[in-house]
C-alpha cells in the first residue's frame, strides 16, 4: 500500500501528472469504446475506488473533507459524468448519421409538444428534486466558519475561492499581472469571441463529434486540462507556501523547495554565450522579445503554410484566422512555460523589472 | 372520494379560484395555451416546444438548475440581510448567531451550498450549450450574453465569499484582489503604471489605483466589506436579473431551444 501511495504521490506532481492527462486526454479523445455505457460505468468504478481507498489515509482527508472543498469532489463527478454523456450521445449520432439516418435530436425535433402540461411539470419536478437535494446537502454539512478575521495572522496556504485556484495555480508560473488580469480577461474575449471564430456550420443543434473535432477538443483542453484540472490541482494538492504535495503526503509548513528558476535572458547571455548581462534592458532582453514577437507575429504566419492549418485559413478568411490563433497561442503560451519552468527552470521570457513588466 | 371531488369542484368553480386563475385546469389545446399566455411566469415560455429541446437528455436541465440556483440564492439571501450587519465590528458574530440562535438554521448552508452549486451548474451549462452547437448562428449573441452572466455568478461568489469576516474570507479575498495591483496601466506595481505620470507627479500609487477602487482603501477593512456587501446584495443581483431576462428573451428569439435545422 505504502509504496502505491508513494508511486501516486510521485506521478501527482505537476510535471507528471500534466503530461499523465495530457495523454490520457488524447486517448480518451480518440477512444470509442470509453463513450460507451461499459466504458463510462469502469472510469465510474476507477474514480469511485481510488477515491473511496484514499479516503482511509489521513493526509488525503484531511484535505478533501474540508467543508469547502466537497463541492470540487462533487464537480469532478459531475464534469465527469456529462463529459461522458455528450461523448456518448455524440457518437451514436454520428452512427446514425454514418448509416444514413436522421440524428436522434432530427427525428424529434419536427414534433412539437404543449408546453403545459409536459415541460411546465417536468421544470416542476426538478425544482422539487433540487429543493430536497440542497436542504438535504446544507443539514449534512456545516457551512465553515473559522476564527474571526485577523489581518495580521496571515494563514499558510492563503486560498483565493476555489473557482478561482486555477488561477492562483497559473501566479506559479506567470506574474500576477498575467495570471491575474490578462489571462483572465482573454479567457473572457476568447469565449465570447467563440461564436464568431468557429465559421463551420455543421454541428448546430444536436450531439455530433466527428463534424467539428477541432473545435470540440481545443475546448475541451482548455476547460478540462487547464481550467478544471488546475483547480484541483491548486485546491488539493497545493500546501503551505504553495508547495505541491501529493495527495497523500503530509502538509509539512517546513517543505523548501530549491528557488533555482533563471530568466531566458540568464540562459542566454551568461550560460549559452558565456558574456555577462548587458546593462541596456533592451538589449538584454532582446531575445524574449524576439522570441514573444516570433510567437505571436511570425508563427501565425508560417502556420499557414502546414496543411492542416491552411484548411482552416481558408475557411475562416484571415481576420477569424488571425484572431483565433492569437488566442490560442496566448492559451498555448500557459503549458509552453509550464514546461520549461520543469525542464529548464526558466523563470521569465521577458524580465523587464524597470517597467515591472514581466512575462 | 367523492366528498374530495366535490370539494375540489367547489374550490375550481369558487369566486376567488376564477379570479386568480381565469382558464382552470387545462383539459384542451385551447386552454393549454391559454394557460400558458394568461400567466406572467409561465409565459416566458412558448406555447409548444420541440420534443428534442424538452428532453433533459439533451439541456441536462442545467440552464434551469442554475435559473433556480439564481432564484435559491435570491430567496435565503433576504432572509440572511434580515440578521446580518455589514461592519467590521457585528459581521462575524452575526454569522455565529445564525449558526447558533436563527430559526430554520440552514439559512446560510443552503446559501453557500448553493452558490458552490450554481457556479457549478454554469459552468456545465456551457458545456452543455458548446457540445451542442448552440453558440452557432443564430444564438451568437446569446452566448455572449450568457459569458457575461458566467462572469457575473463568479463576480457574486467572491464578493459574498468576504461577508462572513472570518480567516477564510479575508484571506481569500486578499489573494483575489492582490491581482489587481498588477493590472496594466492601472494597478501600483502593474506594467506601464509608471508611465502615467504628469510633471513627475505618479497618477497611479498604492492610493489611487485598480485594488484600491476594488476594496475602497490601502487594505482590507470596513470600507471593502460595505462595499463587497453593496455589490453582492444590490448591484450585481440587479445587473444579472436584468441579463437574465435579457437571455431567456432571447432563448425564444431566437427560435426556441436549439435543434437541427
Ligand atoms: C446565470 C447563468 C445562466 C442562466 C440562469 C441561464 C439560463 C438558461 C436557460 C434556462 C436556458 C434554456 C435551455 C437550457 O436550460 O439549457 C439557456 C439557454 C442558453 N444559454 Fe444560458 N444561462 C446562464 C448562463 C449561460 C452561459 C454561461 C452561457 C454560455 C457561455 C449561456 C448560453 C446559452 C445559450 C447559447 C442558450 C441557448 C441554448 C439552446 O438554444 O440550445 N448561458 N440559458
Amino acid at each position: 500500500m505504502e509504496a502505491i501511495k508513494s508511486i501516486i504521490n510521485f506521478l501527482s506532481y505537476p510535471e507528471w501528472s500534466f503530461t499523465l492527462s495530457i495523454v490520457l486526454f488524447g486517448a480518451a479523445v480518440w477512444s470509442r469504446w470509453l463513450w460507451t455505457k461499459t466504458g463510462g460505468w469502469v472510469m465510474f468504478a476507477v474514480v469511485t475506488i481510488f477515491f473511496a481507498l484514499s479516503m482511509f489515509d489521513p493526509n488525503f482527508f484531511v484535505v478533501v473533507a474540508k467543508p469547502d472543498n466537497v463541492p470540487i469532489v462533487m464537480m469532478i463527478y459531475l464534469i465527469g459524468f456529462f463529459w461522458w454523456f455528450a461523448m456518448y450521445k455524440a457518437h451514436r449520432n454520428d452512427e446514425l448519421m454514418e448509416s444514413g439516418e436522421p440524428t436522434f435530436e432530427k427525428s424529434e425535433s419536427e414534433d412539437r409538444i404543449f408546453t403545459w402540461p409536459d415541460l411546465v411539470f417536468s421544470e416542476f419536478i426538478c425544482m422539487v428534486l433540487l429543493t430536497v437535494g440542497m436542504v438535504l446537502w446544507s443539514i449534512l454539512l456545516k457551512a465553515p466558519l473559522e476564527e474571526p478575521a485577523n489581518t495580521s495572522v496571515a494563514p499558510n496556504p492563503s486560498k483565493a475561492p476555489w473557482y478561482f485556484l486555477g488561477l492562483q495555480e497559473m501566479l506559479v508560473y506567470f506574474d500576477p499581472w498575467m495570471a491575474g488580469v490578462v489571462l483572465p480577461g482573454l479567457i473572457i474575449v476568447g469565449l465570447m469571441a467563440i461564436p464568431y471564430i468557429d465559421t463551420n456550420k455543421k454541428g448546430n443543434g444536436y450531439y455530433t463529434f466527428k463534424e467539428r473535432r477541432t473545435e470540440i477538443i481545443l475546448f475541451l483542453f482548455g476547460f478540462l486540462i487547464l481550467w478544471c484540472e488546475l483547480i484541483v490541482i491548486g485546491t488539493f494538492l497545493r500546501g503551505p507556501n504553495w508547495n505541491f504535495f501529493g495527495p497523500y503526503e503530509f502538509w509539512d509548513i517546513n517543505k523548501v523547495e530549491p528557488l533555482v528558476n533563471v530568466d531566458l535572458s540568464e540562459i542566454i547571455w551568461i550560460k549559452v554565450l558565456g558574456v555577462g548581462l548587458p546593462g541596456n534592458w533592451f538589449l538584454r532582453e532582446i531575445f524574449g522579445i524576439l522570441f514573444a514577437g516570433f510567437y505571436f507575429l511570425g508563427l501565425p504566419v508560417l502556420l499557414i503554410k502546414s496543411k492542416f492549418v491552411n484548411r482552416f485559413y481558408q475557411k475562416m478568411g484571415p481576420t477569424r484566422y488571425f484572431v483565433g490563433m492569437t488566442l490560442f497561442l496566448t492559451m498555448m503560451l500557459m503549458p509552453i512555460k509550464m514546461y520549461l519552468r520543469w525542464f529548464l527552470n526558466l523563470k521569465y521570457f521577458i524580465h523587464i523589472q524597470e517597467f515591472f513588466l514581466n512575462l | 372520494m367523492e366528498a374530495l371531488k366535490n370539494l375540489q369542484k367547489n374550490i375550481v368553480k369558487s369566486q376567488i379560484w376564477k379570479s386568480i386563475f381565469r382558464v382552470g385546469i387545462p383539459t384542451d389545446n385551447r386552454k393549454r395555451a391559454l394557460a400558458m399566455l394568461g400567466n406572467v411566469f409561465l409565459h416566458l415560455h412558448p406555447i409548444k416546444v420541440k420534443k428534442s429541446g424538452l428532453r433533459m437528455s439533451y439541456t441536462w436541465c442545467m440552464g434551469g438548475t442554475a435559473f433556480f440556483l439564481f432564484l435559491v440564492e435570491t430567496i435565503t439571501g433576504i432572509l440572511l440581510m434580515f440578521y446580518y450587519r455589514p461592519t467590521v465590528e457585528y459581521a462575524y458574530f452575526d454569522m455565529v448567531d445564525l449558526r447558533e440562535a436563527a430559526a430554520f438554521g440552514i439559512m446560510r448552508e443552503l446559501h453557500r451550498w448553493g452558490a458552490h452549486a450554481m457556479v457549478i451548474s454554469v459552468w456545465l451549462h456551457m458545456f452543455r450549450v458548446f457540445m451542442t452547437g448552440s453558440y452557432k448562428p443564430p444564438r451568437e449573441f446569446n452566448w455572449n450574453v450568457g459569458v457575461i452572466l458566467l462572469v457575473l455568478t463568479l463576480l457574486l461568489s467572491f464578493t459574498g465569499y468576504l461577508l462572513p469576516w472570518d480567516q477564510l474570507a479575508i484571506w481569500a479575498i486578499t489573494v483575489g484582489s492582490n491581482m489587481a495591483r498588477a493590472t496594466p496601466l492601472l494597478g501600483a506595481e502593474g506594467p506601464g503604471a509608471a508611465l502615467l505620470q504628469i510633471g513627475g507627479t505618479k497618477l497611479i500609487h498604492v492610493g489611487s489605483d485598480a485594488r484600491f477602487g476594488l476594496i475602497a482603501g490601502r487594505t482590507i477593512g470596513n470600507g471593502t466589506l460595505i462595499r463587497f456587501y453593496v455589490l453582492h446584495c444590490v448591484a450585481i443581483p440587479f445587473v444579472a436579473a436584468c441579463l437574465i431576462a435579457v437571455h431567456f428573451w432571447r432563448v425564444r428569439k431566437d427560435g426556441g431551444i436549439s435543434g437541427p435545422m
